[in-house]
């Protein structure tokens, strides 16, 4: 008969689960299993899907929305959201499409436009953070007011006219691979070991735990979230500018209906809504997820309504999986 | 290890047979509309499914969920994956398609441009199938407009986007009109409005044109949502005898405002023409009967002679057709 | 005591959205006199009827501490079902339409209600997943094809056109007598008065006797049954319906209205007629911008706008209320 442990205080504690139900029943792997899944799926819906130019090639139409997705993740597990960062991407671009056509150099436009970007974030995190009012609605708020603005620069014209170094950034590849996605893997890299390695990262975890328990282990909570939200506006900047190469083009409706999409890789990648529970890479593995699924419903033509469907249906399912998980889990 | 090489070869020079067997069999057409659920692009579509079960080409169609400027590019890359023959596409935007479209050319794929061009950037299609010839729409419509009006009194126009290419030839081809030519001398253009081939945003668009203009004699919205958008809001404002109002829209969508005088008239052309105008020439091009170029005429079931014209473009007829309680309940799109 | 003060506090909210459409409307006025024409009155109120519909419906969603966003999408599968209906059934009575439209919204508002309640999921992300859900399907019952406005009866048309009496159309008077049957149920019938229970605490419901799954799932169906009915509503005012076209964006806009009209997104608190006063002013906004020869593009900047700032007077409400409340306790 295995004993079972006591702590000091002489009462019994439940065993620990064993490590490989640690490392294996989570979200993620659910993420990983259904990207596999996907993989077949697709491979057999057509004969045109398994080609690994081809795929990466698609995926180049979704790296600007993944990279905003995984610092998104990270604001989600602290314990806020924010529905803005593809109206951020819009403005942010059209404001660089605008002053590069009114003559600025392109040297200056480009940090010009992430720092601007970081301004928009840090609204965010001061309304949020600082007026304290919910997340969820003021972001629909400045979401709404972002892609005005944006509207009201560029109208419904698309500015243009980037200079060649600039444009198509999509089809610069760097050991086979096209730069976008080595930009996306490089900043999942960084950001997951920013998440688990560092203290600032593993504060964000608590913080979304239980917010007054991290304020009175002294974790300056604000100031981490403020700088999240920063981060944020600045990589939406950088999405917008990748977006700006890869059509050679900016439009005020840039990335509409984005914000749906990157809470989707956020949610399909495991992470817990409520805030506390999450990973960078299931983020990624689950902006991989959907290139797979939309690329191979697209080339085999399978009309876009079962698209929508299938990702409707999968945002569900992947919700109440990871629910389930999670409160399973919970000791 | 001979015998093995033997029949790797065998293999493979069968499969080139049948490859090339293959490509002579069928031309593999797609096409890919704005968007789905607009029932302009079914009647297309419907010319192009006809006219390739007589041809004996495969087609296809693909449609993006909505008529944003880029929706429209992974369905291009896919496409090319597919090694289709012939692309014909009618473009979300001028510009937003070019390297993609470049590419497929590349490839050899056949591109046109179907009901719309690339505005400016034509070298990056093959051909363009227009429904009519461009030049003559605006002032074909501002003609219709000043029949019913007795070529006096203000007007408005109604448009799409602002960015919408096609609109703004036709537009500027009326401004023109109205400006040059004599018979047009006391008709006023008081404003152009946009109402984004949104449902909502035109009807309060046209809305504020009756509010603001109280002697406004007539409206010419040469895009069908906003042609039908004005008509609810005139029929509804009980104005059909103070306001006339004309436009491009489709029968179906017009008939009820016909048939009970909101609408005396309103033109369009046939979306199915061009569909199988479309197919005819993608075959005859891909089999090298037709050679793409301006002045080039050829012959098509059904539509008689057409020719290339400059840049390639070719306009399935010549003038707008006309709609009216006379004809139209011989229509179904 | 407290009561009384905690009313008045809520009143300077509804008199607060009223002096905002009164100075909208003088200072348009102003600069364009043909704004206060009746016909102008005419034009707002039919801009009315679809967000106000929906509109109460979210209200008892977002009072209950919940959110739905598939509203548009639910307004559009109605509106198509509907349409489908008059097109393929040419014989049918309108209120058949009508019934069927308000079912397939009441059985679509279920289903999401029965995910919320069954999963314990937050309704944020269920409803953002069944926006794109039923979009999919409204595609795929339709077939991608929209209901051409041949096929939608007259009778039904007329309805934003005709009226009874003030020049008032049908269309709005419904919206109205909605409006205020919602008002009722929410002051005087008993689940109504348990919807702001359960949002302003929805910890403590249980405890006073409130049925919480009931209330959830019957938050959620009376939202898609309105949704449902403006789907109908949708049909006659612009006399057609589009699967890809229909209710897209709504749901943005409806939110919009009810909280720029009080409805707190923590729920508990808010009222029919704040709700109503901020999709006027909204509506009203929406009017004046053509008309005023404004560039459409602003219209959004200063929706988000007025939402920012609707919630930023909601939490300076909130904060005075507390205070307040809490310094009406220790003077007590």
């Amino acid at each position: 008969m295995t004993a079972t442990p006591t702590n000091q205080a002489g009462r019994e504690s439940a065993p620990a689960r064993p490590r490989w139900q640690v490392l294996l029943i989570r979200p993620e792997t659910m993420t990983l299993v259904l990207l596999i899944v996907a993989f077949g799926v697709a491979s057999w819906l057509s004969p045109f899907f398994a080609d690994a130019t081809f795929i990466l090639e698609s995926a180049t139409f979704y790296t600007e929305y993944a990279l905003v997705a995984l610092v998104l993740t990270a604001i989600i597990i602290s314990g806020e959201i924010d529905l803005s960062p593809a109206a951020q991407m819009a403005l942010t671009a059209c404001l660089f499409g605008w002053a590069h056509k009114s003559g600025m150099p392109i040297a200056l436009a480009l940090p010009a436009t992430v720092l601007f970007g970081a301004a928009l974030g840090a609204l965010n995190g001061f309304l949020a953070l600082w007026c304290r009012l919910p997340s969820i609605i003021v972001t629909i708020g400045t979401m709404i007011f972002y892609r005005g603005i944006a509207q009201v620069i560029a109208g419904d014209r698309s500015i243009g006219g980037f200079p060649d170094w600039f444009i198509g950034v999509d089809w610069r590849y760097l050991m086979g691979i096209p730069v976008p996605v080595v930009i996306l893997t490089l900043a999942a890299i960084l950001l997951g070991l920013f998440m688990g390695l560092t203290v600032t990262g593993r504060q964000i975890y608590q913080i979304g735990t239980s917010p007054e328990a991290a304020r009175h282990a002294g974790i300056r909570v604000r100031r981490i979230k403020m700088g999240l939200f920063i981060l944020l506006g600045a990589t939406s900047a950088v999405a917008g500018l990748i977006t700006a190469s890869r059509l050679a083009s900016v439009r005020y409706d840039l990335a509409s209906g984005g914000e749906l999409q990157m809470v989707l890789m956020a949610m399909l990648g495991g992470t817990y809504i409520f805030g506390g529970r999450g990973t960078v890479a299931g983020t990624y593995l689950a902006a991989w997820l959907l290139v797979v699924i939309a690329t191979g419903m697209t080339v085999a033509n399978i009309a876009v309504t079962s698209q929508l469907i299938v990702m409707g249906a999968m945002l569900i399912v992947s919700i109440i999986a990871t629910n389930f998980i999670y409160a399973r889990t919970q000791r | 290890m001979l015998r093995r090489t033997l029949l790797a070869g065998l293999a493979i020079s069968t499969a080139l047979v049948a490859g090339a067997v293959r490509a002579q069999d069928g031309i593999d057409i797609v096409y890919i509309p704005k968007n789905t659920g607009n029932p302009y692009f079914d009647s297309l579509v419907a010319g192009f499914t006809d006219a390739c079960a007589e041809l004996g080409c495969t087609f296809s169609q693909a449609a993006p969920a909505t008529a944003e400027a880029t929706s429209q590019i992974p369905f291009v890359t896919a496409q090319i994956q597919r090694q289709v023959d012939v692309i014909a596409i009618s473009p979300n935007s001028p510009d937003a398609l070019n390297q993609v479209l470049d590419r497929a050319r590349e490839r050899g794929i056949l591109v046109l441009a179907v009901n719309g061009d690339l505005v400016g950037n034509e070298s990056h299609r093959d051909a363009a199938i227009l429904p009519v010839d461009f030049t003559v729409t605006g002032p074909g419509q501002v003609e219709l407009l000043g029949s019913m009006i007795g070529y006096e009194g203000q007007i408005a126009i109604l448009s799409a986007t602002t960015d919408a290419p096609d609109q703004n030839t036709w537009i500027a081809a009326m401004v023109d009109a109205l400006a040059n030519d004599p018979k047009y001398a006391n008709m006023e253009l008081v404003t152009t409005v946009y109402g984004d081939d949104d449902p909502q945003k035109s009807t309060t668009e046209a809305e504020a044109l009756l509010q603001a203009y109280p002697d406004l004699r007539g409206i010419i919205s040469p895009t069908t949502v906003g042609v039908a958008a004005a008509a609810q809001v005139i029929q509804s404002a009980g104005a059909a005898d103070r306001i006339a109002l004309t436009g491009l829209g489709t029968p179906n969508q017009m008939r009820p405002f016909i048939k009970d005088g909101t609408v005396q008239a309103f033109q369009l052309w046939s979306p199915y023409n061009q569909g199988w105008l479309a197919a005819h020439l993608a075959v005859a091009a891909r089999n090298g009967e037709l050679e793409l170029a301006p002045g080039t005429t050829f012959e098509v079931p059904n539509l008689g002679a057409v020719s290339i014209g400059e840049n390639n473009v070719i306009n399935t007829q010549a003038e707008l057709t006309t709609f009216d309680a006379s004809n139209i309940d011989d229509f179904d799109f | 005591m407290m009561a009384g003060f905690f009313n008045f506090l809520l009143q300077r909210r509804e008199a607060g959205i009223l002096a905002m459409i009164v100075l909208v409307a003088v200072v348009v006025g102003t600069i364009e006199p043909r704004f206060i024409a009746m016909d102008t009155l005419r034009i707002v109120a039919l801009a009315v009827p679809l967000i106000l519909t929906v509109a109460m419906g979210q209200m008892m969603v977002l009072i209950a501490r919940h959110v739905d966003l598939s509203v548009g999408s639910i307004m559009a599968m109605s509106s198509i079902v509907a349409g489908m209906m008059f097109r393929d059934l040419p014989d049918l009575p309108i209120m058949a339409g009508v019934v069927a439209a308000v079912g397939v919204g009441a059985v679509l508002g279920l289903f999401n209600g029965l995910l919320v309640v069954a999963f314990r999921l937050p309704s944020i992300i269920v409803t953002l997943g069944t926006l794109s859900l039923y979009r999919g399907l409204v595609f795929w019952v339709s077939d991608a094809r929209q209901v051409d406005p041949q096929f939608i009866p007259r009778p039904l048309t007329l309805m934003s056109q005709t009226s009874p009496f003030f020049d008032i159309p049908w269309i709005v008077m419904i919206a109205g007598l909605i409006a205020v049957l919602t008002h009722l149920f929410l002051n005087h019938a008993r689940m109504g008065r348990h919807i702001y229970a359960l949002g302003s605490n929805p910890a403590a419901a249980p405890l006073r006797g409130i049925r919480v799954v009931p209330v959830t799932l019957g938050v959620f169906v009376i939202s898609g049954a309105l949704a449902g009915l403006a789907g109908i509503f949708y049909a006659s005012r612009f006399g057609y319906v589009n699967p890809g076209i229909t209710g897209v964006g709504f749901e943005f806009t409806v939110i919009a209205a009810v909280v720029v009209g009080g409805v707190s997104i923590n729920g508990g608190v808010g009222t029919v007629l704040g709700t109503v006063l901020g999709v006027v002013l909204l509506g009203m906004v929406s009017v004046a911008l053509p008309i005023l020869g404004v560039s459409g593009f602003w219209q959004e900047v200063l929706n988000g706008a007025v939402i920012v700032a609707a919630l930023l007077v909601d939490r300076i409400v909130r904060e005075r209320g507390v205070r307040a409340a809490t310094d009406a306790r220790s003077a007590a």
